[in-house]
């Protein structure tokens, strides 16, 4: 008689601890592939964890086994048309080995693919930056309050009566006090039994975010350049979604004159010319007064650029910024992507180091690693 | 068959299965079997689990028990993912060789799968498992379950003790010889977790005894001397790696020893499992075919339910040509079970080249013949006997050779009069062992001198190791402790060529 056991509630997990001993292993692998993967995706997409692949011939299991050369027959099925004796070519890379019972012409797999969890995903994006996690900070005000539930109390309005509550704790005292005793009058509901549902008023974050993007397009910012402001405009974006349920994001992109983009022509597309700053916080302006009211929208903008502008357009842009941008924005953050770390400071950024409100704050970011120490730094500010 | 014999009506209709429904079946595919075939099994225990834990399962080399290593993490990835994009389903059931026999059935499988899954694990490899001599020679079924707990608590242990990097090292080295850790000819003690525990801690408490300070004063040149001996060690050849290294690496700790042998005793129990696949998928998909169809006939199952069992059975024993791109080599399944079909036929049906072919078993007793066949070969010797010009004809087997100094393939052979014999014989060659793993022997290990240790690797018609070879020395340099060398040698024993590595790399 054969035994039928259900264990489909035992645990699932079993091979999670494997999983992650193979994580930790190819760490700089899968971290290669996590960043191949981050160059190739939209911002938006980010957060979707992934499928990442890793070449086949870095994780192998080393054995003895024959390689290719030396005589050798293998048999295969299927054969439709040849006689003994026909001769043919030899199959491009080695016709595969017969290792398991034959597998005559080569199955080439020349990478691993696999999938990575949301978390996973993050987790190692984020550890590229030198980061630790990012949940703990807080930007931005809280404007709304709720009423939430937060258990019970003995006092309260009677419209709070917690009845079901109030008798168990009158039905507890009852048989307490009765043990030991014959019989007694032992009131049914005492003063001491009621319960009330408890509420307190919760600080909401206020759900809707927008998120201003400007990057300057002129021919000075080139793909090295781009790719430093697409990090940091995602670490933003990342940041922003941890914190707010919705989050638009808009694409300014400037050169003298500025255009609201999508996002593939913010980063991938092609345009030269010279730089105007203020033409871009004259259409950040524009737009938030006709779609973004600050009263419901919690503005962030982040700029990128080389700096490189001329004239009087650096003294402008800032006493623009200053005057129309900031008082409506939460947070504005300027990061300045020099040609190397030894450059000079540029015009912009002259100008913009007068600026004086605590919620603007300015960068410079010349390699990859730098990006997150210095998200962390802007960003601190508002947290303490 | 007579109107007494036919069921009231089927077991169930519909595809939802319950485990009283799983029940009822198992006990009427039991009664068949044991009844109306013969077949001999262990007691079976049917354990229902969910497609993640299947995959779990799978990554684990299908045991239940595993110690953890990465390895294990990359082939759970792997299955998981073709799983996920729909490239592999998951293989409907598992089964372990153990006693009891645990099946594991998937939770998703519709009643006709969890039939099909009965009749093919439960009946088919149980009794593969209890009848087949390499199991029976090879394998202690009832040991199995508590060998693989103790090996897991072993290595959690070693992993506090001394890391999981060092264990891991290890581990990967002893990974990549397990195919050389294997006795051929000396069949191994029964496995045992009490008394592999109860060997451990006497193995510490004699060290504790014999720990004596006073040791270190005496004069280490005197014992030395006495020591040494003429002529060459080990005396003969020894191709079992792993326990070569086992037993005399000279300054192997002793918890990395202990792990060399857990990897050794594993590698043992897989050892039949590689000869036989194609056998035993054969006789489990045989069986499940035979004793479904049986339920059929007496009225157990309805139409519907065989339709779904058919077309999952003719997918099972699917076999594509070379030359389609989803080609994945043969197909043991598809092989294995028409090589028992076909031997059935040539007891039940004989054409005359049957007769001039298998004089003996055409026309005989095919039931007889089916468990003769599946107790006394392995895939090997089952082809080299028993595949017919028939199934030669049907498979449109061919044979391809390839030489190293010509420039094209040639055909060798294929399914005509002249070719059968021939194809025959390369194809059991192609299962067998030998001729899949380099001849990779330890020759000298230089135990007065250097420490070192030479492997001779024997070519076998000029086919050479691959690349990876010399990782795998390295591993087995760190196991050793000292140099090791590798000589290739030709069929003249002239050398053509050495490795070497120590074991810093």
């Amino acid at each position: 008689m054969s035994l039928i056991i259900d264990r489909r509630l035992n645990d699932r997990r079993k091979s999670a601890v494997n999983r992650q001993r193979f994580m930790n292993r190819y760490k700089d692998q899968v971290r290669r592939a996590v960043d191949e993967a981050v160059a190739k995706r939209s911002i938006r997409d980010l957060q979707g964890g992934g499928n990442l692949r890793i070449p086949v011939k870095d994780i192998a299991e080393p054995v003895f086994r024959h390689g290719a050369g030396g005589d050798r027959e293998y048999v295969l099925p299927g054969n439709r048309r040849f006689k003994s004796g026909d001769r043919i070519e030899r199959p491009k890379g080695g016709a595969g080995d017969s290792g398991s019972g034959g597998s005559g012409m080569g199955e080439s797999v020349d990478s691993f693919a696999f999938t990575l969890s949301r978390e996973e995903f993050m987790q190692l994006f984020l550890d590229d930056l030198e980061l630790p996690r990012l949940e703990r900070n807080v930007v931005g005000g809280v404007t709304t309050m709720r009423s939430q539930p937060a258990g019970y109390t003995r006092s309260g309005a009677p419209r709070n009566l917690h009845v079901i509550r109030s008798l168990k704790q009158s039905l507890a005292r009852r048989i307490a006090l009765r043990a030991g005793r014959a019989a007694g009058r032992v009131p049914f509901l005492d003063d001491i039994d009621l319960r009330y549902r408890h509420r307190v008023l919760a600080p909401q974050p206020m759900s809707q975010a927008a998120m201003f993007c400007l990057m300057d397009v002129s021919g000075s910012m080139d793909e090295r350049k781009k790719d430093l402001a697409k990090r940091f405009f995602m670490l933003l974006y990342l940041f922003l979604t941890r914190k707010y349920e919705k989050v638009d994001l808009i694409f300014i992109r400037h050169t003298e004159d500025a255009q609201e983009v999508d996002e593939e022509e913010f980063f991938h597309g092609q345009q030269s010319g010279g730089t105007v700053v203020m033409s871009a916080l004259a259409l950040m302006r524009e737009i938030i007064e006709k779609r973004y009211a600050p009263s419901q929208w919690n503005i962030y903008a982040a700029q990128a650029s080389d700096g490189d502008a001329f004239g009087a357009d650096p003294e402008k842009s800032r006493g623009f910024l200053e005057r129309e941008i900031l008082p409506l924005s939460r947070y504005y953050a300027y990061v300045e992507i020099p040609e190397s770390a030894a450059a000079r400071a540029s015009t912009l950024w002259t100008a913009y180091q007068r600026v004086g409100l605590p919620h603007f704050a300015m960068k410079r970011v010349a390699a990859r690693g730098e990006i997150y120490p210095v998200f962390r730094e802007l960003f601190r500010k508002e947290a303490q | 068959m007579t109107a007494l014999e036919r069921a009231a009506g089927p077991l169930s209709t519909g595809c939802d299965w319950s485990f009283e429904l799983i029940e009822r079946y198992d006990r009427a595919i039991a009664g068949i079997a044991k009844n109306e075939f013969g077949l001999d099994t262990y007691p079976n225990q049917i354990e229902l689990i969910s497609s993640e834990q299947m995959l779990d399962a799978y990554a684990s080399t299908g045991m239940p028990i595993g110690y953890p290593h990465w390895s294990f993490g990359k082939e759970f990835l792997r299955q998981e993912e073709a799983y996920r994009t729909g490239q592999r389903g998951l293989a409907y059931e598992i089964v372990i060789n153990s006693d009891p026999c645990i099946a594991y059935l998937m939770e998703d499988n519709t009643m006709a799968m969890q039939g099909l899954v009965v009749a093919h694990a439960c009946y088919g490899h149980n009794s593969f498992f209890k009848g087949n001599y390499l199991f029976r020679q090879w394998t202690n079924p009832d040991a199995i379950i508590e060998y693989l707990v103790f090996a897991r608590n072993f290595i959690m242990q070693c992993e506090e003790r001394h890391g999981i990097d060092a264990v891991e090292e290890v581990l990967d080295a002893c990974h990549a010889l397990m195919q050389y850790g294997i006795d051929r000819y000396r069949v191994p003690r029964p496995l045992s977790a009490g008394a592999e525990a109860a060997r451990l801690r006497a193995r510490e408490e004699y060290e504790w005894r014999r720990f004596d300070d006073l040791w270190r004063t005496v004069p280490a040149g005197a014992r030395a001397a006495g020591e040494a001996k003429a002529g060459g060690f080990p005396a003969e050849p020894q191709e079992n790696l792993l326990y070569f290294v086992e037993k005399h690496a000279p300054k192997l700790e002793d918890w990395k020893r202990e792990i060399v042998r857990i990897v050794r005793k594993l590698a043992q129990y897989f050892y039949p499992q590689g000869q036989t696949k194609l056998m035993n998928e054969g006789w489990a998909t045989f069986w499940h075919y035979t004793l479904i169809n049986r339920m059929f006939e007496k009225g157990l199952v309805d139409s519907g339910f065989m339709l779904e069992f058919l077309h999952s059975h003719t997918n099972v024993v699917a076999q594509t040509g070379y030359d389609v791109q989803s080609y994945r080599g043969i197909n043991p399944y598809a092989l294995g079970y028409a090589m028992f079909t076909d031997l059935r036929r040539i007891c039940e049906q004989p054409t005359d080249e049957d007769r001039r072919w298998f004089p003996d078993i055409a026309g005989g007793d095919w039931r007889k013949v089916l468990d003769f066949a599946m107790r006394n070969y392995k895939d090997e010797s089952f082809i080299a006997q028993f595949l017919s010009p028939q199934l030669i004809r049907e498979f449109r087997l061919f044979a391809i050779s390839d030489r190293e100094d010509e420039d094209e393939l040639e055909v060798d052979c294929i399914h005509d009069d002249a070719g059968y014999r021939r194809v025959r014989k390369l194809l059991a060659q192609q299962y067998n062992r030998d001729q899949q793993l380099p001849n990779i022997q330890i020759v000298r290990y230089d135990r007065d001198g250097d420490r070192s240790l030479t492997l001779q690797h024997t070519l076998h018609r000029g086919r050479p190791l691959d690349k990876d070879a010399s990782r795998v020395l390295d591993g087995l340099a760190r196991l050793w402790g000292f140099k090791v060398n590798m000589v290739t040698v030709d069929t003249d024993g002239e050398t053509c060529n050495t490795m070497c590595a120590s074991p810093s790399s």
